[in-house]
C-alpha cells in the first residue's frame, strides 16, 4: 500500500530554509522519504485521547525559576571569546554579508 | 595479571600501598590503547604526553606523601561533548572540527581538577550523540571488542568499547534516550544514567536538555558507585542540577536487599524482546529473588507509545539546539563564503552535519513549525505525561522496576544503518527513563550463544540512585562474570 504523503517536496524546501541547511537534489528525495515512513510511524501517538491531559515540559517536581544575584563574576576574556573563530577584526566576530549585494 | 584487567577501586589500592605508580598505570593504558585502537577504534583523540606527564607528577607528590585526589591518577577517557579546556572537542561531527573548548565542564572540573583522575583522550561517538550503533561519527564507526564485525552500541560507543576492552578504566558518557545503557548492554560494562538533575551538565553539549544527562561507563558497579559521588550535587551553573543530598553511594552497596520489592513490567519483555535475552534476565531475577528480593509484576501500558514520544521530543529540542552552529564563532565555516549571510550558513551546515544529524533537524523543525506544533511537539509533551504517570503508579507498588535494557545483543555494522526507523526502535526500554527522568543502571547479566553480553537494568525512583547501585551490586557479586574479559582482539 502506498503510504500517504505528509510531507511534500516543497515542504522539504522550505523547511531546509527555516533549518538553514542547504540540502542536494539526491539528498532531498531521500530525506523525504525517510521523513515520511517516520511520521507516519509517529501518528502513533494520535490513538490516545489526549485532551484533558497537560504537557511535562519539566520532568522533575517542583523546580521553579531559578535566580541568582545579580553579582559580577568571573568569565572569559575577549581574548577567549574570539579564539575560536575563522574570521575576527577589531575584537569582533566577522559574518558574512548580511544586506544583499 | 595485567593492569587493565583490575577494576578502578584495586588500581587505587595499589597506588596508595605503593605497589604500583601512576606512571606504570598511565603506559599500560596507553600500551593497550596502541595494541588495540586501530583494530576498535574507541578513541578519536589522545592526549598522550600530557597525561605522562601528569602521573610524573603524582607520583612525586605520592612519594612525598601528598594528596593527589580521590582518584589518584586513574585513567579517564572522555566522550567527545564534554568540553575540556583546550583539549579538541567535536562531537564527532565536522561542523566542529578545531574547536577547543575555552572552559571545563562541571564533571571535568571535578573528576580530573579536583579528584586527580587523569584524562588519556576522547572517545567516539554518534555524531551530536544522535545514533545507537556510533556508525554516525564523522571519524567513522567504533568496533564492539567482543565482536568486532559488530556496533558497540550507541550513542557512548566509544567510551563502552575502551572501558570493556582495558583501554581505560574509567569514561564518562551522556544519556538522552539510552546512549550510556545501550553500548554499555553491548559491550558488556556498566553504565548508569542518573536521575536528571542530579549531575550538572555545565560544558555538556546540549543535543535534547529535557531528557540530556551525563553519567559514567566502568567496569563495576562499585567504580560507577565512586564517581557518581564525586559528580553528584548542585551546580549554580546548570539551573536543572538539583540540590538534594548526595549518599556516600560506595558505603551503600553491601548492605542486604531483603524485602526490597522488585516490579517486573509485562511490557519490556515483549514480543520484539530476543528470547536468549529474556532468558538470561529472568535467570537474574531469581537471583535476586534468592538473595531475598520479593518481585511483583507491574505494567508501564503506555510503553509502545514511548518511541515516538521520545524521537518527537529529542528531534524538536535538537532542531532548536543544533542552530547555534553556523562557523561563525567556532567550528568549520565553508570555504566557500558567495552571497549573502544565510547562503553561507546554509552551506556551512549542509557540509557539517551528517545524514542523521540533518535527518532529525529537518523532523524537528517540522514539528515546531507553524500549523503543526500543537499536533506533533505538544502531543509528545502530553503523552510523555502519561508515561511518567505510568512510572508514578509502578512505584506505588515496588521499589525498583527490573527489566532487560536492550532487546537484543550487539548487531553487525551495518545492519540497520539505512533504516533510521528500526534502529530507533532499539531505544524501546531505555528511552522511557529519560522520558520520565528515572536513573537506572545496567549490568552484565549473562551471554548469548554468540557469546556476546547482555544487559540487565535496574529503574529507580527519583534520585534514589543508592538503591539502585545496591541492587546492582549485589547482582554483580551473585553472578560474577563482571571480571570476565574479551577474547583477543585481532
Amino acid at each position: 500500500m502506498e503510504k500517504k504523503e505528509i510531507i511534500s517536496r516543497e515542504k522539504i524546501e522550505h523547511l531546509a530554509r527555516l533549518a538553514l541547511i542547504d540540502l542536494s537534489e539526491e539528498e532531498k528525495v531521500n530525506i523525504s522519504k525517510q521523513l515520511n515512513n517516520i511520521l507516519d510511524y509517529f501518528q502513533k501517538l494520535n490513538e490516545l485521547d489526549t485532551s484533558n491531559i497537560k504537557p511535562t515540559r519539566h520532568v522533575i517536581d517542583g523546580l521553579k525559576n531559578v535566580f541568582r544575584e545579580d553579582i559580577p563574576g568571573k568569565s572569559l576574556t575577549q581574548e577567549e571569546a574570539l579564539k575560536n573563530a575563522r574570521e575576527k577584526q577589531d575584537g569582533f566576530f566577522k559574518a558574512p554579508r548580511i544586506i544583499k549585494e | 595479571m595485567e593492569l587493565y584487567n583490575y577494576m578502578g577501586y584495586e588500581l587505587i589500592e595499589k597506588i596508595i600501598n605503593k605497589e604500583i605508580t601512576v606512571s606504570d598505570l598511565i603506559q599500560s593504558t596507553f600500551d593497550r590503547i596502541e595494541a588495540t585502537d586501530n583494530l576498535l577504534h574507541s578513541f578519536i583523540n589522545l592526549s598522550k604526553d600530557k597525561a605522562l606527564k601528569k602521573a610524573k607528577e603524582y607520583d612525586i607528590k605520592i612519594q612525598k606523601g601528598k594528596k593527589v585526589g580521590k582518584l589518584c591518577g586513574l585513567p579517564l577517557a572522555n566522550k567527545d561533548l564534554i568540553c575540556l579546556k583546550g583539549f579538541p572537542t567535536t562531537c564527532c561531527s565536522k561542523i566542529l572540527k578545531g574547536y577547543h573548548p575555552p572552559y571545563n565542564a562541571f564533571v571535568i572540573e571535578r573528576l580530573v581538577e579536583q579528584e586527580g583522575a587523569i584524562h588519556i583522550g576522547n572517545t567516539n561517538m554518534d555524531e551530536f550523540a544522535m545514533g545507537s550503533s556510533t556508525e554516525n561519527s564523522c571519524y567513522g564507526p567504533t568496533f564492539n571488542p567482543w565482536d568486532i564485525s559488530r556496533v558497540p552500541g550507541g550513542s557512548s560507543g566509544g567510551s563502552a568499547a575502551s572501558i570493556a576492552s582495558g583501554q581505560t578504566i574509567l569514561a564518562l558518557g551522556s544519556d538522552t534516550g539510552g546512549s550510556i545503557r545501550c553500548p554499555a548492554s553491548f559491550c558488556g560494562v556498566v553504565g548508569l544514567k542518573p536521575t536528571y538533575g542530579r549531575i550538572s551538565r555545565y560544558g555538556l553539549v546540549a543535543f535534547a536538555n529535557s531528557l540530556d544527562q551525563i553519567g559514567s561507563i566502568t567496569k563495576c558497579v562499585y567504580d560507577s558507585a565512586l564517581l557518581l559521588e564525586i559528580m553528584a550535587g548542585k551546580d549554580p551553573l546548570d539551573s536543572t542540577s538539583v540540590n538534594i543530598k548526595v549518599d556516600k553511594y560506595t558505603a551503600e552497596l553491601k548492605k542486604s536487599i531483603d524485602k526490597k520489592i522488585l516490579g517486573v513490567p509485562e511490557e519490556f519483555f515483549g514480543e520484539g524482546v530476543n528470547n536468549e535475552v529474556k532468558s538470561s534476565v529472568k535467570n537474574s531475577i531469581k537471583k535476586l529473588e534468592s538473595l531475598g528480593g520479593t518481585t511483583v509484576e507491574v505494567t508501564i501500558p503506555h510503553l509502545e507509545y514511548t518511541v515516538a514520544t521520545y524521537y518527537l521530543l529529542c528531534m524538536s529540542e535538537a532542531s532548536s539546539n543544533l542552530a547555534r552552529y553556523d562557523g561563525l564563532r567556532y567550528g568549520k565555516m565553508s570555504q566557500n563564503l558567495k552571497g549573502d549571510v544565510y547562503d553561507v550558513f546554509s552551506r556551512t551546515r549542509n557540509e557539517g552535519l551528517g545524514t542523521e544529524v540533518k535527518r532529525r533537524i529537518f523532523l524537528g523543525t517540522y514539528a515546531l513549525s507553524a500549523g503543526y506544533y500543537d499536533m506533533y511537539y505538544i502531543k509528545a509533551l502530553k503523552v510523555r505525561t502519561l508515561i511518567k504517570k505510568d512510572f508514578q503508579e509502578a512505584y506505588k507498588k515496588c521499589d525498583f522496576i527490573i527489566c532487560p535494557t536492550m532487546p537484543s545483543t550487539a548487531f553487525k555494522i551495518g545492519e540497520k544503518v539505512d533504516d533510521p526507523l528500526q534502529m530507533y526502535m532499539d531505544d524501546v526500554l531505555t528511552c522511557p527513563v529519560n522520558l520520565a527522568g528515572l536513573p537506572a543502571i545496567t549490568i552484565p547479566c549473562g551471554f548469548d550463544s554468540n557469546d556476546l553480553p547482555i544487559g540487565f537494568q535496574i529503574i529507580g525512583n527519583y534520585f534514589d540512585e543508592k538503591g539502585i547501585l545496591n541492587i546492582g551490586y549485589q547482582l554483580e557479586q551473585e553472578l560474577n562474570i563482571y571480571r570476565k574479559t574479551v577474547p583477543a582482539i585481532k
